[in-house]
């Protein structure tokens, strides 16, 4: 039912011309208004009746104009890159959060816009995986797997990239990066004090409580981020986020696979080497500075928090990268996944061949994802091209390229992509609580009970088992 | 909705005193005009859309009902009252005093000093003002970052910890808008007939006891019309929680107040029918406090 009435919402578009009319008569036009309230709930569904069908949907008419796209500030050299090498398209770069960390600014913009009928952006960067779950049912993004763009072009996207993208077999995004999370460590540390990189999460729970009691103040970890629950959590295959169709999830997290994953993590947060600041705080990078032993976390953490002036800065020859540990007696290896952004291609565009063209170009030429791009192309062909200059760039004390290539195809799958945000709910359940001393296992009931708030309120049928 | 019949009104009264009438209009239409184009025209909308459903079909109280059971909803109000309890003390001792203590200054160089220093934070448009308080509480960058490490905060996530908000929200609330009541409080300190001073200093009143027995009854009409704004602004809380939600990356004041939670129905639920319900809610409860604070003060009573 739900569904039904988000369907009918989205594709709602007052006429504007008629609210302006209206604002500027005074005192009089009261009476109008009201009519005007009804008359615009009637013309439901007209936003593209203009339209013609093709490719899969119904599209305004074309015009020529400036291409607005809008980007994080990660993304502004890609953006930059196409202007540079599109001399021809005029693009109108706007920057925006990204809508990063469940902030939910693309939603609450789009549905403005589908209110007053126009400003839509024409391609969209977003770091949330999760947006097709609401652009589809609310008609904001164009299918491209219906003509828009070749399968032969999508079939370079690395096996399951487009997964979060896809809805009923229809692609509706382009994914940029891919975010598997992987041990980034420091190799020469390691090498100094003796240590092995742990294989499995009981090692290395060991080796994080002798670095606590040998070394107090170097860390193994971190958990003091949104997306601490998409490192730690979803490696271990804690059932928290089981979207398991459009408006249905499972969320069981007093389960073995999530138990034992908070009780690693509450106790080497008690025993001092599991930091709970968030790796972009300037804490962080004021107390942690070369003093980061381990680090599980995605592929973009290399340029993002080791490689990056405005992160730890950490020298060269000392990172490298191991595959992240197992749970002994697990069937096959896991690993989470955290973001890796998506490019979204307005289906109300009025420039559509444009806006195809800066999609597949920022994701898949290696003048951007080669090049210039922190973490690890989605696009194949772009991510082999991205490790051989990694390599090149000789940062890394070892070859990344096996251990980040074996993890793309690692990342669990029991973990998917709904409409309330993961990471808005455990930042305001899970981290207060930290910050006051309490353990997340003591946390996880309600945990479990947030995410089935949250889920419910976005129209979820929510089981526990 | 009453414009018609004052229209008519100015009509027939227009042959007796054509001149001041007309010039009255003027002056009064650009304010209405704009007060029936964003005051009226979108409480109506609201209003509509609160007993409406998403098929524009008429929908009784069912929005109010369905609001009021989600699962941020009471939570929301009890964080919107204790603020409002906090605030509103706060406002009302420390306006009243700070004003009284300005009013008593006897240099005058130093009073207008202080005066404009009171006024400084108000004009500071509101969310910048709530920014420099994102400063203010980061230990790691805050001028205040002894004075928090004092109090045992060594970081913005301990700072912001949920039982803290509140008092946070009523200092930040308090530091941008109280400086223009207690120069609003000044200026009716000043409007205090001197004789009637003088003559409780010649019958033998201190300091104190003036402020106690004359200036402080002869204020009260201002102090309800200040803390019914105040209510009304103190409800819509947002900007503050908002703007904290946003800086700690949603570890604080995400669904803190009853405006978030409207914003949330309308924004990321898709449901501008709860989001107007809990709206119009509001605007009822000021309506109401508004109403009781000037009935037992009889605040349009000539004196």
């Amino acid at each position: 039912m739900a569904l039904v009435i988000r369907a009918v919402r989205g594709r709602r578009h007052p006429r504007p011309s008629l609210t302006r009319a209206v604002l500027a008569v005074s005192a009089a036009a009261l009476v109008a208004t009201t009519a005007g309230c009804g008359s615009s709930g009637s013309s439901s569904g007209s936003g593209n009746s203009s339209g013609a069908m093709r490719d899969g949907f119904s599209q305004a008419p074309q015009s020529s104009g400036p291409l607005t796209v809008w980007v994080d500030s990660t993304r502004v050299p890609a953006a930059q890159a196409y202007a540079k090498a599109h001399p021809n398209v005029k693009v109108n770069i706007v920057t925006y959060d990204g809508d990063a960390n469940g902030s939910n600014t693309l939603q609450t913009k789009v549905e403005l816009y589908d209110r007053t009928g126009s400003g839509w952006p024409d391609v969209v960067f977003s770091a949330e995986n999760n947006e097709a779950s609401w652009t589809v049912p609310a008609g904001f993004t164009a299918p491209l797997n219906e003509g828009l763009i070749p399968s032969s072009t999508l079939d370079n996207f690395a096996t399951g990239a487009l997964d979060p993208c896809t809805v009923d077999g229809k692609v509706y995004c382009l994914r940029n990066d891919l975010a598997m999370v992987v041990l980034w460590y420091n190799a020469k540390l390691m090498k100094q004090w003796g240590y092995q990189v742990p294989t499995t999460w009981p090692q290395y729970e060991q080796l994080g409580e002798e670095v606590a009691k040998q070394h107090p103040g170097y860390i193994v970890g971190n958990a003091g981020d949104t997306f601490t629950p998409e490192i730690y959590m979803w490696a271990s295959q804690c059932q928290a986020n089981n979207i398991t169709s459009i408006r249905a999830v499972t969320v069981n997290v007093t389960s073995p696979e999530c138990t034992r994953m908070a009780s690693l993590l509450d106790t080497l947060i008690k025993a001092g080497s599991m930091s709970t600041l968030s790796v972009f705080s300037t804490a962080f990078d004021k107390n942690e500075k070369g003093k980061v032993l381990m680090l599980p976390g995605p592929a973009w953490f290399g340029g993002a928090v080791f490689d990056s002036s405005s992160g730890l800065n950490t020298p060269k020859g000392q990172i490298a990268v191991a595959a992240v540990p197992q749970w002994p007696g697990s069937a096959a290896p896991s690993t989470g996944n955290v973001g890796g952004g998506l490019w979204l291609v307005s289906a109300h565009s009025t420039h559509l061949t444009e806006a195809v063209d800066f999609a597949t170009w920022v994701t898949g030429n290696n003048v951007y994802q080669a090049e210039l791009a922190p973490g690890y192309p989605a696009y194949a062909p772009a991510a082999s091209a991205w490790l051989t200059n990694q390599a090149k760039s000789g940062y890394y004390t070892d070859n990344i390229a096996p251990v980040l290539q074996q993890a793309a195809g690692q990342v669990w799958s029991g973990w998917g992509y709904g409409t309330f945000s993961q990471e808005a709910i455990w930042a305001s359940t899970i981290d207060p609580g930290l910050t006051a001393g309490k353990t997340i296992v003591s946390m996880l009931p309600a945990w479990q009970s947030a995410i089935t708030d949250h889920a419910q309120a976005d129209g979820y049928q929510v089981s526990s088992h | 909705m009453s414009s018609a019949p004052i229209t008519g009104a100015a009509g027939t009264r227009r042959r007796r005193a054509p001149r001041p009438l007309r010039a009255g209009h003027v002056f009064v239409a650009g304010y209405v005009i704009l007060l029936v184009a964003f005051g009226i025209i979108p409480t109506a909308y609201g209003i509509y859309f609160a007993f409406t459903n998403a098929g524009n079909r008429f929908a009784g109280l069912s929005n109010f009902m369905a609001a009021a059971r989600d699962f941020r909803y009471l939570p929301a109000v009890e964080h919107v009252g204790l603020y409002l309890v906090i605030w509103l003390i706060a406002l009302v001792v420390f306006v009243t005093g700070l004003a009284l203590v300005l009013h008593q200054l006897p240099a005058r160089r130093t009073g207008r000093t202080v005066r404009f220093l009171y006024y400084i934070p108000g004009a500071l448009a509101g969310a910048a003002s709530v920014m420099v308080w994102l400063f203010m509480l980061d230990p790691t960058v805050s001028p205040a970052a002894p004075f928090l490490r004092l109090l045992g905060y060594g970081t913005f996530s301990q700072v912001i910890q949920p039982g803290h908000l509140a008092i946070l929200f009523a200092m930040i609330a308090f530091w941008t808008g109280a400086g223009g009541w207690i120069v609003v409080m000044y200026g009716a300190l000043n409007n205090i007939p001197l004789d009637v001073i003088e003559a409780a200093r010649i019958d033998g009143a201190g300091g104190w006891q003036i402020a106690q027995r004359i200036q402080i009854p002869m204020l009260r009409k201002w102090i309800v019309y200040m803390v019914i704004l105040a209510f009304a602004v103190g409800t819509q809380l947002f900007v503050e929680p908002q703007l904290i939600s946003e800086a700690s990356l949603g570890v604080a004041g995400r669904d803190y107040s009853l405006n978030q939670l409207s914003y949330d129905f309308a924004f990321q639920n898709n449901n501008v029918n709860y989001a107007a319900a809990i709206s119009v809610e509001l605007l009822v409860i000021c309506l109401v406090v508004a109403a009781v604070f000037v009935t037992r003060s009889r605040f349009f009573d000539a004196d």
